[in-house]
């Protein structure tokens, strides 16, 4: 690749999020909106480093260009909610991505397992991006409309990753014998963090009654669980119990030892020289 | 809003024009009207102001088209502003007749039709659509890799002529 200079007088990354009036919406409402958005960011953005971490090194060539792309709509889809919440908040969304400590970030526990086997990637991945779609589509009528907005066409790209992942499921499931085993043991090591992804937020109830989220996350918990269990039992898979989501799912109290590393990699370039741009 | 290439006042009938210019720079066979990007021009005194719809969210060929739709509009108007726009999905059926006949023309098999309803993605997972060889036309093709060189591209291979191919993928 030659390295041709860029030019100096723009900057290349503009922000993409459309401009919408923050003051219109009462503080209370704000606060809110910026608790999910910050969940919704850090999901997406750890999940997305987590792929990120099979470029170069995945099992075939063709999942090595599948993990980078779906790290790419993921990182993409962090940075159109991080820009959201600064909106509301007037936080940097570059601070936000990368000027945390560990255990300021939000997202679910799910994403602190280290990525493991390859097995064990695909029935994280699997159970996150489920899990997502459900909690998508009741943010998909939201009353708040650079959200539902936002949502609507990210569902449209989350569509990819789910038959891809979903089919990834099925052959290894199908195959008896070791990736059937990795499978079975994943979803054991999994289970008691699956429904993290589903933690109830403080301001939850706001949401509702203000028309942004459909339904609490202990019924969308439910929703979710009905769905991926019947999934898995088409598979013979073993099940997920039927218990109410974690209230300390998104606690970073401890900083696991995992998303430490994580961490550590993904603010290394920020942390070198600070405000850098690049 | 004016629908592509429909401008009824002749400065916005000159910017869509002129926006024909603009390519996606991963798929250079394509402008930017025919790819379906260009959402809204508004023409005014000495200004233009210019909506794109991103084809997907990470997609990094947006910043640049929006820089590109900029410099190929700077001698129209003082002011010009290229904003980024979700009010309404970007989806492949934007894409015109002259922009699928590029595509094809350049070996990319365009976007087929969808039938999926992304209400029930979860419990009936849909299947991908079928991929068109742009060589051949033969739909005896099997989908190598959900996942291209590109976040919008699909990696397919024919049946029929053995050929891989690419195809832009439906959203």
């Amino acid at each position: 690749m030659t390295a041709e200079p860029r030019r100096p007088t723009r900057q290349l990354i503009q922000p993409d999020l459309p401009a919408f009036d923050s003051a219109a919406l009462d503080p209370a409402r704000r606060a809110a909106l910026a608790e999910l958005l910050l969940t919704l960011a850090d999901d997406e953005f750890v999940i997305g480093f987590r792929d990120s971490e099979w470029t170069g090194i995945a099992p075939m060539l063709e999942e090595d260009v599948a993990f980078s792309s779906l790290a790419q709509d993921e990182i993409g889809h962090a940075r159109l909610w991080y820009e959201m919440r600064s909106a509301l908040t007037g936080e940097d969304p570059d601070g936000l991505a990368f000027g945390r400590q560990p255990d300021q970030y939000r997202h679910a526990r799910l994403l602190d397992h280290p990525r493991n086997g390859w097995a064990f990637t695909m029935v994280r991945r699997w159970l996150y991006d489920t899990a997502d779609a459900v909690r998508l589509a009741a943010l998909a009528g939201s009353s708040f409309v650079p959200l539902a907005e936002v949502v609507a066409k990210v569902r449209r790209e989350e569509r990819y990753h789910l038959m891809h992942l979903d089919a990834w499921l099925a052959r290894l499931a199908e195959h008896s014998g070791t990736p059937r085993g990795k499978v079975q043991a994943a979803l054991k090591a999994l289970a008691p963090d699956a429904l993290s992804v589903f933690t109830p937020l403080d301001a939850e109830q706001a949401l509702i009654e203000a028309g942004v989220l459909e339904a609490p996350m202990t019924e969308l918990a439910a929703r979710w669980l009905r769905e991926v269990n019947a999934r898995l039992a088409a598979l013979d898979l073993r099940q997920l119990p039927h218990t109410d989501p974690p209230v300390d799912g998104r606690s970073r109290e401890p900083v696991h030892e995992s998303f430490a590393w994580l961490w550590e990699e993904f603010t290394s370039v920020a942390r070198l020289e600070e405000g850098a741009q690049w | 809003m004016v629908a592509a290439g429909m401008g009824t006042r002749p400065l916005e009938a000159a910017v869509w024009a002129a926006l024909h210019d603009v390519h996606d720079p991963e798929i250079p066979t394509i402008s930017v009207v025919d790819l379906g990007v260009v959402r809204t021009v508004e023409a005014g005194e000495g200004s233009i102001r210019v909506e794109l719809l991103p084809t997907f969210i990470g997609c990094p060929a947006i910043d640049v088209m929006r820089h590109s739709v900029e410099d190929r509009l700077r001698d129209f108007a003082s002011s010009v502003s290229v904003e980024i726009s979700f009010a309404e999905p970007w989806t492949t059926e934007r894409i015109t007749a002259d922009g699928r006949a590029a595509l094809r023309a350049a070996g990319f098999a365009p976007p087929q039709q969808s039938v999926t309803n992304p209400d029930r993605q979860l419990s009936v997972l849909p299947s991908l659509p079928v991929g068109e060889c742009p060589y051949c036309g033969s739909r005896n093709t099997t989908l190598e890799n959900a996942f291209g060189p590109t976040l919008c591209r699909a990696i397919y291979h024919c049946a029929d002529c053995r050929q891989p191919f690419e195809q832009f993928k439906e959203v």
